[in-house]
């Protein structure tokens, strides 16, 4: 990719990253929204996290098959666990990753 | 200088997270052919972790400049909602404060600022100080990776699953009543199949969109019983 191009994409990437966290800050400050957006809104972050997960730990990437048994599903189990135990960010990055390293070097 | 060091006392677990996270990123970068220039200019430009790891995938597979920034945009919409809940605390705030608060705003801050809202002590310019020193942090780790990455060989350290393992931890905050649970379930059985049927990016809009939609619909069908809507 050339680097104008790939300039574009940076400020195409911002903008779509910025103006969704500026402008409910920019317009909400006094008012709300209606119910029915809220609770929906609310229920989004769940879904979209959901969704990006899901085919990673369910289906091979590259042939979009489904495949339930794959290392990244069974690392995600004792990942998942010590994520709803402990509730730290950084500490389930570092386990993941090492069950994961030691998943690699068993299974290859 | 109590500002910036209770912000920072505030900050530094979010910065744990990003160290590890941003240093992958550079390495994933490294790996996908980017050198440091692009990377502080990704980082600095869109800041927004899940967005970056895409993104590099993406470009590492090919695709067009409108599907990144699509998903960017489809990915990142969740912060319409955290925006959202934090104006309530930022209540006749100007706009150049604000202009500069949304720029740090990512899942991670969201969640250590809404809960100190909630508490005492807690004020905009705190918020403001741990929006950007993790903000700094993560520019500088991923900035460093990508000299790290030259001497860590590839899948070493379990260096691929760090996003998803980010993802799964993030992914346990958002599961706070059966609602959430329920909608997350019907979003990874949407997802699955969508990206089994169809090609490109489209599973995460598609699924996320409909999943939180028929959440809202049990929640209304289910609380219609008991609630009057006002």
């Amino acid at each position: 990719m050339s680097l104008p191009d790939y300039l574009l994409l940076m400020v195409g990437m911002g903008a779509v990253t910025y103006l969704p966290r500026f402008i409910p800050l920019a317009l909400l400050s006094r008012r709300q929204l209606p119910r029915w957006l809220a609770d929906w809104l609310d229920l989004v972050p769940a879904a979209i996290l959901s969704s990006i997960i899901a085919p990673i730990l369910f289906a091979t990437e590259k042939t979009r098959t489904l495949d339930l048994g794959r290392k990244e599903l069974l690392v995600a189990v004792p990942t998942l666990l010590f994520a709803l135990k402990t509730r730290s960010l950084a500490g389930t990055v570092v386990v993941g990753m090492a069950l994961y390293w030691l998943a690699g070097m068993i299974m290859g | 200088m109590a500002v910036l060091r209770e912000g920072f006392g505030a900050a530094w677990p979010i910065c744990m997270g990003f160290i590890p996270i941003g240093l992958s990123f550079g390495v994933l970068a490294q790996k996908a052919g980017l050198g440091p220039l692009q990377v502080l200019l990704m980082s600095t430009l869109v800041f927004a972790g899940g967005s970056q790891f895409i993104a590099v995938a993406m470009l590492g597979s090919g695709a067009s400049l409108p599907a990144i920034v699509m998903t960017t945009f489809v990915v990142n919409l969740r912060h319409f909602l955290m925006g959202s809940a934090l104006a309530v605390h930022l209540p006749r705030v100007n706009r150049w404060f604000l202009s500069l608060f949304a720029y740090g705003l990512t899942d991670e801050s969201f969640a250590v600022n809404m809960a100190r809202f909630r508490g005492e002590g807690w004020d905009r310019w705190r918020a403001l100080t741990v929006n950007q020193i993790t903000n700094a942090t993560w520019i500088g780790s991923t900035v460093a990776g990508v000299y790290v990455g030259n001497l860590i060989p590839a899948g070493a350290f379990g260096i691929d699953y760090a996003l998803t393992a980010m993802f799964i931890c993030l992914f346990t905050f958002q599961l706070r009543e059966r609602i959430h649970v329920l909608t997350a379930v019907v979003a990874a059985l949407l997802s699955v199949t969508l990206f089994l049927v169809l090609p490109g990016n489209f599973y995460v809009i598609g699924a996320s969109c409909g999943a939180a939609t028929i959440g809202l619909l049990v929640k209304r069908l289910t609380k219609g019983r008991h609630h009057v809507p006002a």
